[in-house]
């Protein structure tokens, strides 16, 4: 912002604060009625009585603002100083020729935007703290937020809705045994977990989180690294923890319920898990980040589920029935990568949003999200799933939610972020939906004793 | 004997904002706005680690000053002062240790203890190191207005 725009802020404020420095060397303020002449850089006011105010000496005139709510709480936080010489003029008046200025406004720069602004600073802080202290001072979270936060757990219903979903294809294939299904969850949870942290990792080393300047809380990683909670080498362990303790898991299945099927799929799962965001593959890197989360989170995640219960046979209902949780989680990857497209591209991390125009990513959103509910309806056209799974297309006009939220915010990070939220809930919904439909199969299975046509 | 007079100690403690300046190492005034809560004969700010560059001023120069001045963050009062003290910095707990100062912020506004519910988003908002302010002297007008000369009072700590 210009030292004019500035000045012109500084104009309307009710009261202005002057500030200079005593004779004695400490600093003093008091409040003056200032008449600012923007085009003119420069502030005017009456002196205030019975205090020295050095001219020819830098002063400081600051406005600030806070709006106050009636029950508390305050809003439209601003904040201007012009500074410069002052100057004796006739009457008992003092001049201010502005030679530089500072401003903030929480209306042009809302709190998430300044917040990431200053991180930079606040790390200079902790490591000169740090320095003087010689022991590593870091900002702190409390181990459970820290896990939650650096985990991204919000973001495990990626993983519940093909785990649950496989495990309802299996129910109603007539297979379940519960232990096994609890370890899954427990174990794609583990692997979801890994991948997030690992992605994080990798995105740091490679600079694509640093280079984000407008992280939001559904895109640009954790960010636990870039705020230093934690160091590189307790993210690195973190994520290696969440892969052995999925690992051990996985072999507690195959001992339960081995199969060729399983490795197949568990194998293609640990690739698709590490090779993401790690060189030398670094899928996301190169376009290929949101179809492999396409893969990883729909039929991978779906079949594990259904071979580890029908102990490795597989179905074309299982695959069809992953289509739409796979397209829609490979949606939530691929909105969220729309607002971390300029640091991306500054990384060299060539996602989809960062290769097409805004008009080809919105079409491209609009083709898989038709796609996925064409897929639930094909499915049930073909008899592969059942009727009543049909109940996603309640899940519609979420799409067209996430769809005007395009169009209008593409450019507007903060404002995304309610489409972006509605995104997620999409593909929650459509997981819901479908395992709803599916229980209602189910039980109408249960009670006629038979398998109903198309049922 | 307090180190502020009654009634600029009553203006500070009914203040939401005031202006706290501090002296750059260029030799410029820097105002920010920022909570001031009474702490026995001292006046007790907090700076969060994102805005920590007037912590380096301050330990860099001491000398600061803090003024109530604006009625419509001091419960419509509108007296006016100015402060002008020692300020020390405190870094031995950022995490927890101006949390003490909590109830007082929250007698000012309610709203604010419930902001610690943000502290997973904004962690470092809430990494904050405390800004103790001395009084040595202080500049009181009774009527607000400072076309008029103010009482000025030395602080015992001065002497």
């Amino acid at each position: 912002m210009s030292a004019t725009e500035d000045l012109a802020k500084l104009a309307v404020f009710p009261q202005a604060v002057l500030a200079w420095v005593g004779e004695d060397g400490y600093p003093v303020n008091v409040v003056v009625a200032a008449e600012v002449r923007v085009e003119e850089g420069i502030v005017r006011f009456a002196a205030p009585t019975g205090l020295a105010i050095p001219t020819g000496a830098g002063v400081a005139v600051t406005g600030s603002h806070i709006r106050l709510g009636p029950q508390g709480g305050f809003d439209e936080r601003s904040h201007v100083t012009a500074w410069g010489a002052a100057s004796a003029e006739s009457h008992g008046r003092l001049a201010v020729r502005v030679t530089r200025t500072w401003a903030w406004d929480e209306r042009d720069l809302p709190l998430p935007a300044a917040y990431e602004r200053d991180v930079p600073k606040a790390r200079r802080y902790f490591e000169a703290l740090s320095a003087e202290r010689g022991r590593r001072v870091r900002p702190r979270l409390s181990t459970g937020w820290l896990l939650f936060r650096a985990t991204r757990a919000p973001f495990l219903s990626a993983t519940f809705a093909p785990v649950l979903l496989g495990l309802a294809v299996a129910v109603r294939a007539g297979f379940f045994d519960p232990a096994t299904a609890l370890i899954t969850v427990v174990a794609a949870s583990v692997v979801h977990f890994g991948l997030n942290v690992a992605n994080d990792v990798f995105d740091t080393m490679q600079g694509a989180d640093d280079a984000n300047t407008t992280p939001t809380k559904f895109s640009g990683g954790s960010r636990v690294l870039q705020n230093g909670l934690i160091s590189m080498r307790g993210m690195s362990l973190l994520a290696l923890g969440c892969y052995l303790l999925a690992g051990a898991l996985g072999l507690a299945l195959f001992a339960m319920r081995g199969s060729a099927a399983l490795v197949v799929i568990s194998a293609a799962g640990l690739f698709i898990s590490l090779a993401y965001t790690m060189p030398p593959l670094k899928l996301v890197y190169r376009g290929l980040g949101e179809i492999a989360t396409a893969i990883g989170f729909g039929p991978v995640m779906l079949l594990g589920a259904y071979a580890v219960q029908t102990r490795g046979s597989l179905s074309w209902e299982a695959f069809v029935a992953s289509i739409p949780v796979a397209l829609l989680v490979m949606l939530i990857l691929y909105v969220n990568e729309i607002p971390d497209r300029t640091g991306d591209a500054k990384a060299g991390k060539r996602t989809l949003p960062v290769r097409w125009s805004q008009a080809a990513v919105i079409r491209g959103w609009d083709v898989a999200a038709a796609a996925a509910f064409v897929a639930v309806g094909g499915g049930v056209a073909v008899g592969l799933l059942p009727v009543p799974t049909l109940i996603v297309l309640l899940a519609v006009p979420l799409a067209r939610r996430v769809h005007g939220g395009l169009v209008l915010f593409y450019d507007n990070p903060y404002a995304l972020m309610a489409s972006m939220g509605t995104n997620i809930q999409l593909h929650m919904a459509v997981g819901v939906l479908l395992v709803a439909g599916y229980l209602v199969a189910i039980a109408a299975q249960s009670a006629l004793g038979i398998r109903p046509f198309l049922w | 004997m307090p180190l502020l007079p009654d009634p600029v100690a009553r203006l500070v403690d009914a203040a939401l904002v005031g202006e706290l300046t501090v002296v750059a190492e260029d030799g410029r005034p820097i105002t920010y706005p920022l909570v001031p809560v009474l702490d026995g004969d001292r006046i007790v700010m907090t700076s969060s680690a994102l805005d920590s560059r007037k912590l380096g001023h301050i330990k860099s120069n001491p000398r600061v000053c803090l003024s109530v001045t604006d009625p419509a963050t001091s419960a419509g009062r509108t007296k006016r002062a100015t402060i002008q003290g020692d300020g020390r910095v405190i870094e031995d707990d950022l995490h927890s240790g101006w949390e003490r100062l909590l109830p007082e912020i929250g007698r000012k506004d309610p709203s604010i203890p419930a902001l610690l519910k943000a502290r997973v988003g904004f962690p470092l908002i809430f990494e904050r190191a405390l800004i103790e302010l001395t009084p040595r002297r202080t500049l009181y007008w009774a009527d607000g207005r400072t076309d008029s000369a103010p009482v000025a009072s030395t602080t015992q700590a001065a002497r």
